[in-house]
């Protein structure tokens, strides 16, 4: 029974890998692509992980795929962040049809 | 110009669905192992969305499209590593999935401080 519900979130997972790189193609812009790709991604692997816990059961492989399910939920909004923060400094351009910047305001407040 | 591009989008679903729908080259696989109709299909499904990424890793406009393209596939490769622990039964394929993820955020984050035009040790 529990394989079954393990195999359910593996294919819930792909379904949310798979439209988050569609998203990452068909998207106009930098930021939209980041925040597209990366929330989608990262819940995907992470079902995928919790599935494969689900099938293999509590031995070495299933708890070191709990720890990977912990240390991507850490590491992978930082580095998101990162990444659009150092976009955004370096400027790169938002898309034509963007409605509002609340960084660029805040920069202007700083200085 | 957009018809060629209609056309070409319509020729990559129709081989996506193909190779999801018929599963071919079975001998990439183990045949004997536990749910290898459902694995077989996710492998297929994360192969072809990984190909996607590097679509916009070789053609991105900017940098930024670049490196954020790295990191989604650092982050997919872990899945692909957790489907090969469940259909060949080794458990060190995981381990491989925990040292990719810690070497993708590191260079995530290099790439980034590197981006925004600054030495490394600020």
């Amino acid at each position: 029974m529990s394989d079954i519900i393990g195999l359910v979130f593996i294919a819930v997972g792909l379904a949310f890998d798979f439209f988050g790189c569609l998203g990452l193609v068909r998207l106009p812009d930098v930021y939209n692509r980041l925040q597209a790709a990366t929330k989608s991604v990262t819940l995907g692997t992470c079902s995928i992980l919790f599935g494969t816990f689900l099938i293999v059961g509590a031995n070495a492989a299933g708890l070191k795929s709990l720890l990977c399910i912990i240390f991507i939920l850490l590491t992978s909004p930082v580095a998101a962040h990162a990444v659009a923060r150092g976009a955004h400094r370096a400027g790169f351009k938002l898309w034509d049809k963007s409605v509002i910047d609340r960084y660029a305001e805040d920069k202007e407040g700083e200085i | 110009m957009k018809i060629i591009r209609w056309f070409l989008g319509a020729v990559v679903l129709i081989v996506i669905i193909a190779m999801v729908v018929v599963r071919p080259f079975p001998f990439l696989f183990y045949p004997d192992l536990p749910y290898i109709g459902v694995l077989g299909r996710a492998m297929y499904i994360l192969v072809l969305a990984c190909a996607l990424c590097l679509y916009r890793v070789f053609m991105g406009p900017t940098g930024a499209d670049r490196i954020v393209a790295i990191d989604i596939f650092g982050i997919m490769i872990i899945g692909f590593c957790a489907v090969l622990t469940i259909s060949t039964g080794r458990s060190w394929y995981i381990d491989i999935g925990i040292a990719w993820a810690l070497q993708s955020f590191i260079a995530t984050l290099a790439l980034s401080k590197y981006l925004e035009g600054k030495g490394f040790d600020e």
